[in-house]
């Protein structure tokens, strides 16, 4: 996995009394939170493992003796 | 036709990830699996065309996002609207794609446009280098970077806005706490 590359001080979204500081530690916990729960959500999938159908359908193509190949 | 033995586990290591790859692009389990399996016929069709010692998993990603854009983009103009199907399709089956923990997240990240969350999932989530990304996307590697950090400005600005109080014991944990508590 690569470094999530922080994308700086760019929180003018944050209209809030808070000057710099805050407002760019707000901006690098928000980045962890991003980067943790879009791969929290990607994982969910990935661990689910390979579903039947695909071990399936990859079984009923890998057929060596099929007739029609060749 | 007869696979070559790595072939097929290589195929086979990548569904998982190009599944997890097709929710994010269509945003519904079904049609999500749907589209890997037609990615997957493609693929063995054209196995031919796969230069062995290169990225299996990049090439599967190539030909899923190629038949995604060319097929379902197609499919959706027929039947109706350009933005916010993704969103209500999401809607629809809340319980399809992530647990309830996640809503926030996956609603922000719903209202990404679909160049940029895709972008961010592949450098993201699925672990590819912009390099591989920007070969996947047909794009340069500079066009993925910027999609990259325009996808986290836009999500970061969502989710401070949604829920700027939300730092501390974060919703996950407090939703496993409140089970347990219950429990």
């Amino acid at each position: 996995m690569k470094d999530a590359k922080p994308t700086g001080p760019r929180s003018q979204m944050e209209t809030g009394t808070n000057p710099g500081k805050a407002d760019a530690k707000l901006g690098r916990d928000i980045q962890a939170k991003i980067g943790q729960q879009l791969r929290a959500l990607y994982d969910e999938v990935v661990n689910q493992g390979v579903p039947d159908r695909f071990a399936d359908l990859l079984n009923r193509l890998d057929k060596p003796d099929d007739k029609e190949s060749r | 036709m007869a696979l070559d033995a790595s072939v097929r586990e290589a195929v086979l290591a990548a569904v998982p990830s190009l599944r997890a790859f097709a929710i994010s692009l269509c945003g519904n389990v079904d049609r999500a699996d749907d589209l890997v399996q037609e990615t997957l016929l493609r693929a063995l069709a054209n196995i031919n065309s796969f230069q062995p010692g290169t990225n299996m998993s990049a090439w599967l990603f190539t030909i899923l996002r190629n038949h995604f854009r060319s097929e379902y983009r197609k499919r959706r103009r027929e039947v109706e609207d350009g933005d916010g199907s993704y969103a209500e399709t999401l809607k629809s089956h809340p319980e399809q794609y992530g647990r309830v923990e996640f809503e926030e997240f996956r609603a922000a990240l719903a209202k990404l446009p679909p160049d940029q969350r895709e972008a961010l999932v592949l450098v993201g989530a699925s672990g590819f280098s912009y390099e591989e990304a920007a070969t996947i996307c047909e794009c340069a590697v500079g066009t993925i970077k910027s999609r990259v950090n325009r996808a986290r400005t836009r999500l970061s600005e969502l989710m401070s806005v949604e829920n700027v109080d939300d730092f501390g014991p974060d919703r996950t944990t407090r939703a496993i706490l409140a089970r347990t508590e219950r429990a």
